[in-house]
């Protein structure tokens, strides 16, 4: 145990001691060889818990240079900066000339030797980095739950060490004896407020939206999603930082840096230097906030090893699926009885449809696999047209918002349209891309309300938020607004858009809600599905399997690929018109929804027909409708 | 680094085994140059010149290798302090006996932009440690062993080498536009220097620019050693001329063009070239040079020369001791501009899925506001990386070293598109291996077939529009006939296709869109004329009227994917037809009036008017658009559900294996869109196919056969736009080849395709057979026919009734439909009535039909 208390607490210890050993050997490598000594110790069982999150632990309790983790989102990527590798500082008294390692600091020691010969300068990349946009509670509280890293109040840091803040000392004493109750109360009176208040905070947000940047103080985080709240880090990178991609969920490992030295710096330049150089004020006062904010707002972490990200469910092992085969099989077993059970907790939400409740199954597993040139596979938005009340659809979304790791609600009102920035869009003035809603880590859930959507009038900005909309649907790619060119980043995020009649934005698969709930009960109805609340292993039944079946591999044997053609041949033979390519094309993603939704890795011929039967029926039910209303195109 | 590192451009040259200095290898063959402020669209990315350089400096050359063996210097330069004599300006002005100009009056002028701010080491090898003065002094008698520090660069040698390579330097492959009056026979840069002396008056600054190929190591010491030959030799030439400013020599195109992604810290105080774009302009800035100080007890005067970015100021007055009596006077210091700009990687060289860079360039004295943002441009210059500065107060700093490019020489890459012709400006270079492979590729005798199938591997079938996309990726070849007067000639191909809704028309154009750099892709529901054209704006933060450029512009060589073209308003559609026929975009608005290039091959797709199409209608009938657009477009296909067993077959085959193939499978199966896109950027700038002569014949065979098909039955099929059309797509499919010739065989697939095409789009529905009038008329041959036989059997009719002045309308068509054996439409009616009132033989008012004379 001291062992790993070493090399999470003073990681930078372990690096210099095999930087020194290094130096009678100059091809040691020493680098390589450190990074794989951080990685082989995070292989060991219960290392990664016992590393304390930046997520969940604040700021001010993590010691500064210790070893800590992050879960975040590359939201934006800097410019390279070269550093200095390796240096030399010459002491004052004795002149005595010591090489020193640069290696994940900001800040060298004193008496930096400028002129040495033996300075090597070398590069790295920063990261800015922002907590997992639209992350459910339940995945931060369960993060939290299982983090086995006792934030450790350790004597070496004293309040002496750091002149910071008066207020945190009171706050040290309550630490030392229990840390981690300290920060419950932070998630707890949180949950319920967005739990039961969504709906309203949700307007509040689009009456005035520019309040969220104003009450974050002068420093705006650029969360991708207004009033998230959190921690963001710059993520200084030090090797391969070209795998890296934006938008990649990332879980870093790396050490902290907060220096206060780095703020520091930051304001004697305003103070005086502009006046001693006019050079260094040519960067606004935007872009020094931006890129170097004070280290106790955005921490710098110096990143020694980063695991993707692949599902954010804290209840699903971290390892990759094959790697976690007894698990696999244990969930894959129960894979068709627990979706029974969602099936029916859907089909009473759903006001007894069991149609829609199949489809809002399909619908929470689809993910896009994978992408033919322009084309994006497995996607498969939804919209559940004929919803009833807005206070259902806000309902409706607290239900997702419990089973999905991530999720958003975005209220399709004509306000919010003209006014939200959906699209991320390059700010040339601080040198950053300032965020949008659409700015989504993979796998979120994106739940569109259209019944807010009032007659009205579009302005320029809502058409291009319609049109970046529509494009995110249809082609699952987002183009970002670089003010004199556009560029295109490919996303993977579930839309889901509930709308009274058909949306108006385009949607794979259309489902009408048929309420067997006959409206003078629908109140009361309405008001016993929220009571309705499932037991939390009930929920975390579901939420393992939705996040399974997402993840699980999938393929279509020879034969069924014959009698698949064979099916649409016929099909088609007795009326051309009703089955299209488009037809084929839904109906091979909805039949290979529905066989991972049963746990099911390869089509059956069981599979197909249902697939089938199930668009047949919802097609049947469109005409029905369309007959009804008429007023249909 | 230290040794030589000779590079392809030298290599090629012949130069490999003398791999040559920063001084001789540098200018051994500028190509083209010119001056400043004549033109500021400086000079042309030209070929690599053949070699008569290498025969002039071939001599020195074994000397050079020993030149530059000294390992490169650790250091940075700016550790030592001294003033050298390499200073830019100093021999020649303040040092008397040297270059005459300081006689004259020419002023020294420092070159911030070579960081002349921190002082070029140099050291004389047999002083020891140097000091100021007498390393300046020894220049004149110690000249020869006076060597840049830390390198054994004789700085005499260098110079020497520089003035007999200007002296001699013949531009073998000179551009006549570039050097227009100049003679190349002679030595060209003697010929520049000449035309100085005749222009001086007009500019205030002289600048050389220099297209160098190979490495200069060093620019920083190199190239004030440049400046110093160059003005010596001006003024042994011209010994009577004085010149307000020296002459500079700014070289440009440092070996090649780099990514900004590609820069390291082994790229520090090295020449680069990198390309990107504006995004950000700094206001000016003043940057004093030297400081002006006067006593303020005495009025004693002094100046101080700025040292590594500070002046120190003199605490004492020499004249009379007082101490700290010294003030600095403003408007007597020396001051040069500097202006901030920042740059950003341009899209098309960034890996997917990351944020562009940017650098910080500062640019100096005549480089100021010769940029602005959105431009693309490529630069020139040195790049820095300085420490942070170590604070008095701080005792440790951050680790972080600020960097940025000390510009030299900025060319903008974008800039032709306002003037004339030119050959295509992106340079897209090709390592040899990637030409190798394309060129295996090419001889594939199934090439054509393979990118055809490689195109848009998730749509299924439509082989033939593939196809013809697939040539219109290409292009034809550009023909010029302004010497002439007609102007140039189309050479893009414009495809319209048109068909049910869903069958995947615009899966394609997204396609397209992504395929080619410069593409665009509009909606024609929701652009606007001036959308597509330009409009002009007010730039928020300079308040100056700017241009901003449509669709049709910014996709200038490139291809503009138009989706739902049947939704655009008439009015929008009208400004397709100057693009799509004359290539270029005339503007006339809030006082500019221009005419841009448009060189744009257009893609539209179009849905029929009742959203199904209507086999028994033709297709100017199905989609509504006028004749006089659909005529432009080469090939007009048709996307139609064909219904037909055999094919649902395959289509389903195709879909089911887009869904459970894996990635691998895929690409196995098809090529790389990145081998692609490389194949078509290749074919389109280095191969320019002409006609052969069996091309032509065959070309005239096929026009005249398509005449003769009309003209037995009484119709046109096929007009000389169509011949034009032919042409194109041979052209075409001979660059897929990657042929210079345009052979029989372009020429029939040419004309299997057009025939396709026209068989789907121009097939009359009456009569199943080909009519080209439909698309060029709006009516076909038969129709109109039809319409004649109807007026002869009505004016039959009339004739028979005898002399009745006025007939009713009602009547009328009731007889004629009595008489006649075919059915006769109301339509059909009033077009006969129309005709014969075209022929004064009646007119119609309101009910009655009156007949004239």
């Amino acid at each position: 145990m001291p062992s790993t208390r070493d090399w999470i607490n003073n990681p930078l210890g372990v690096v210099e001691g095999m930087f020194a050993a290094s130096q009678s050997d100059p091809n040691s490598g020493w680098e390589a060889k450190a990074v794989e000594f951080f990685k082989d110790h995070l292989k060991e069982k219960d290392a990664p818990t016992s590393v304390p999150s930046l997520n969940d632990v604040p700021l001010h309790y993590l010691k500064p240079n210790s070893l800590v983790k992050f879960r975040c989102l590359i939201q934006d990527m800097f410019d390279p900066e070269f550093y200095m590798g390796v240096y030399e500082t010459v002491d004052p008294a004795t002149k005595a000339k010591v090489l020193r390692c640069g290696k994940y600091k900001d800040v060298t020691e004193c008496g930096v030797d400028f002129n040495s010969r033996n300075t090597v300068t070398a590069e790295r990349q920063t990261f800015y980095c922002v907590p997992i946009p639209g992350e459910n509670p339940w995945v931060k509280e369960s993060y939290a739950g299982s983090s086995q890293a006792r934030v450790v109040p350790s004597t070496s840091y004293a309040p002496t060490r750091q002149k910071r803040s008066y207020e945190e000392d009171d706050e040290m004493d309550d630490m030392d004896t229990q840390p981690q109750k300290q920060r419950e109360p932070h998630p707890g009176p949180q949950s319920p407020t967005e739990q039961h208040g969504n709906g309203d905070c949700k307007r509040q947000e689009t009456e005035a939206p520019s309040s969220q940047t104003a009450s974050t103080s002068h420093l705006d985080l650029n969360f991708p999603l207004p009033g998230e709240k959190g921690p963001s880090c710059l993520v200084k990178v030090y090797e391969n930082w070209d795998n890296f991609k934006l938008n990649d969920t990332l879980e870093v490992y790396g050490i902290l840096s907060v220096s206060p030295a780095l703020s520091a710096l930051a304001d004697e330049k305003d103070a005086s230097s502009s006046i001693m150089d006019p050079t260094e004020s040519m960067e606004t006062a935007e872009e020094q906030r931006v890129h170097c904010p004070p280290a106790s707002l955005v921490p710098r972490l110096h990143m020694l090893h980063a695991r993707p990200v692949s599902h954010n469910n804290p209840l699903l092992p971290s390892a990759t699926l094959e790697d976690n085969s007894a698990f696999l099989s244990s969930t894959l077993s129960e894979m068709a009885s627990v979706r029974a059970e969602l099936l029916t907790y859907f089909t009473h939400i759903l006001l007894g449809d069991a149609l829609a409740a199949e489809y809002l199954i399909l619908h929470l597993i689809s993910n896009v696999y994978s992408r033919r040139d322009v084309l994006p596979l497995g996607k498969f938005t939804l919209n559940l047209s004929g919803c009833p009340t807005a206070s259902y659809t806000e309902r409706l979304y607290q239900i997702i918002q419990q089973l999905v790791p991530s999720s958003y609600y975005l209220g399709m009102s004509l306000q919010n349209m003209n006014q939200m920035r959906l699209v991320p869009k390059k700010d040339y003035v601080a040198n950053r891309l300032a965020s949008g809603v659409l700015q989504l880590a993979r796998h979120t859930s994106l739940f569109l309300d259209e019944i807010q959507l009032e007659q009205g009038q579009l302005d320029t900005t809502g058409v291009r938020n319609v049109t970046a909309l529509g494009n995110l649907i249809t082609w699952q790619k987002v183009d970002y607004d670089f003010n004199y060119h556009q560029m295109e980043f490919p996303c993977n995020i579930n839309v889901l858009i509930v709308s009274e009649g058909r949306s108006l934005l385009p949607s794979d698969c259309q489902i009408h809600l048929q309420s067997q709930v006959t409206p003078a009960n629908m109140e009361e109805y309405l008001s016993s599905i929220h009571m309705h609340t499932q037991t939390s292993s009930q929920l975390n039944k579901f939420r393992i399997y939705l996040s399974v079946a997402r993840l699980l591999d999938y393929n279509i044997s020879d034969e069924m690929t014959k009698s698949v053609e064979d099916d649409f041949v016929d099909m088609r033979k007795d009326d051309p018109q009703s089955v299209s390519a488009e037809d084929l094309h839904r109906m091979l993603v909805v039949a290979r929804l529905l066989s991972l939704s049963l746990g099911q890795t390869s089509l059956s011929r069981d599979s197909w027909l249902r697939a089938k039967h199930i668009d047949m029926l919802r097609r049947s039910r469109m005409e029905q409708h369309k007959c009804v209303n008429g007023n249909e195109p | 680094m230290s040794s030589p590192t000779s590079t392809p451009g030298g290599c090629k040259r012949g130069r490999n085994t003398n791999p040559a200095t920063p001084s001789s290898e540098g200018p051994t063959s500028p190509p083209s140059q010119r001056r400043r402020g004549q033109d500021s669209s400086t000079g042309d990315l030209m070929p690599m010149p053949t070699s008569p350089a290498t025969d002039i400096l071939s001599p020195a050359a074994p000397q050079d290798t020993s030149l530059f063996s000294s390992p490169r210097p650790s250091v940075q330069p700016n550790e030592v302090d001294m003033s050298s004599p390499l200073m830019y300006g100093t021999p020649s002005s303040r040092v008397e006996g040297t270059p005459r100009s300081g006689v004259r009056g020419t002023p020294a002028r420092q070159r911030p932009d070579l960081g002349s701010v921190r002082k070029a080491p140099q050291v004389d090898l047999h002083s020891e440690p140097p000091s100021t003065d007498g390393a300046v002094a020894s220049e004149s008698n110690a000249g020869q062993r006076l060597v840049i520090w830390g390198t054994d660069v004789n700085v005499a040698t260098c110079k020497e080498k520089f003035q007999r390579f200007l002296q001699r330097f013949i531009d073998p492959t000179s551009n006549e536009d570039e050097n227009a009056g100049l003679d190349l026979n002679e030595p060209l840069y003697m010929q520049k220097l000449e035309e100085v002396v005749y222009l001086s008056v007009l500019n205030s600054a002289v600048v050389i620019l220099l297209y160098i190929f190979c490495k200069i190591f060093f620019p920083q010491e190199v190239i004030p050693t440049f400046d110093m030959a160059v003005n010596e030799l001006f003024f042994e030439r011209f010994p009577d001329s004085i010149l307000e400013f020296q002459i500079q020599v700014r070289p440009y195109n440092a070996l090649k063009t780099r990514n900004m992604r590609s820069l390291n810290p082994e790229d520090i105080d090295q020449l680069i070239t990198i390309s990107g774009m504006v995004i950000r302009t700094s206001q000016l800035i003043p940057e004093m040079q030297e400081a002006f100080f006067q006593c303020q007890v005495c009025a004693y005067s002094t100046r101080v020369e700025v040292d590594r970015g500070r002046i120190a100021e003199p605490a004492v007055c020499r004249h009379c001791n007082t101490t700290h009596s010294l003030a600095l006077v403003h408007n007597r210091s020396v001051f040069s501009d500097k202006q901030m700009v920042k740059i950003q990687e341009s899209p098309e060289d960034m890996p997917a899925g990351q944020t562009p860079h940017t650098t910080i360039v500062y640019a100096h004295n005549d480089l100021v506001d010769k940029v602005q943002p959105g431009d693309r441009i490529n630069i020139t210059g040195i790049y820095r990386a300085v420490p942070m500065r170590v604070s008095p107060i701080q005792s440790n700093v951050k680790s972080v070293y600020k960097t940025h490019i000390d510009a030299i020489h900025f060319r903008k890459t974008d800039e032709k598109r306002l003037h004339g012709v030119d050959d295509d400006a992106d340079q897209k270079l090709f390592t040899e291996d990637r030409v190798q492979t394309l060129k295996e590729l090419a001889a594939k005798p199934d090439v054509y077939e393979r990118l055809s199938s490689a195109l848009a591997p998730s749509i299924y079938e439509h082989e033939d529009i593939k196809k013809g996309i697939l040539l219109q990726l290409f292009g034809g070849s550009r023909k010029d006939f302004t010497q002439t007067g007609r102007g140039n000639f189309r050479a893009e191909v414009n495809i319209l296709l048109c068909g049910d809704p869903g069958t995947s028309k615009s899966q394609l154009l997204q396609y397209v869109f992504n395929l080619v750099p410069r593409g665009q892709y509009t909606s024609g529901k929701g652009s606007s004329a001036v959308g597509l054209t330009a409009y002009v704006m007010k730039d928020p933060e300079t308040r100056q009227l700017v241009l901003q450029t449509g669709a049709l512009v910014l996709s200038d060589n490139g291809i503009c994917c138009i989706d739902e073209f049947d939704k655009m308003s008439d009015s929008t559609r009208s400004v397709l037809h100057e693009v799509m026929e004359q290539q270029t975009l005339s503007i006339a608005k809030a006082g500019i009036i221009c005419q841009l290039n448009a060189r744009t091959a257009v893609l539209a797709a179009a849905n029929p008017i009742e959203s199904q199409w209507n086999p028994k209608k033709t297709t100017i009938e199905n989609i509504q658009l006028p004749h006089t657009l659909l005529s432009r477009f080469d090939l007009i296909f048709l996307m139609l559900d064909p219904q037909d067993e055999a094919y649902d077959r395959r289509l389903a085959h195709h879909l089911v294996s887009l869904y459970y193939q894996s990635e691998e499978q895929m690409e196995e199966e098809f090529l790389d869109m990145a081998v692609l896109r490389d194949y078509i950027a290749y074919a389109r700038t280095y191969i320019n196919p002409r006609l052969s002569e069996e091309a032509s014949q065959a070309l005239i065979e096929a026009y005249v056969d398509m005449r003769k098909i009309g003209s037995g039955r009484g119709m046109v099929s096929a007009y000389p736009r169509q011949l034009e059309s032919l042409i194109r797509l041979a052209e075409a499919h001979a660059k897929v080849r990657f042929s210079e010739k345009v052979e029989t065989i372009d020429v029939e697939e040419a004309k299997r395709l057009h025939r396709e095409a026209l068989k789907q789009s121009a097939t009359d529905p009456r009569t199943g057979f080909v009519d080209i009038a439909i698309l060029t008329t709006g009516m076909s041959a038969t129709a109109r026919k039809r319409k004649e036989e109807a007026a002869q059997a009505l004016k039959k009719l009339i004739q028979a009734k005898g002399k009745t002045p006025a007939m009713k309308y009602h009547q009328l068509l009731d007889d004629l439909r009595g008489q006649s054996e075919t059915a006769i439409t109301k339509e059909l009616f009033d077009e006969a009535l129309r005709a014969l009132a075209d022929e004064d033989y009646l007119t119609v008012t309101g009910k009655t039909v009156r007949l004239l004379a």
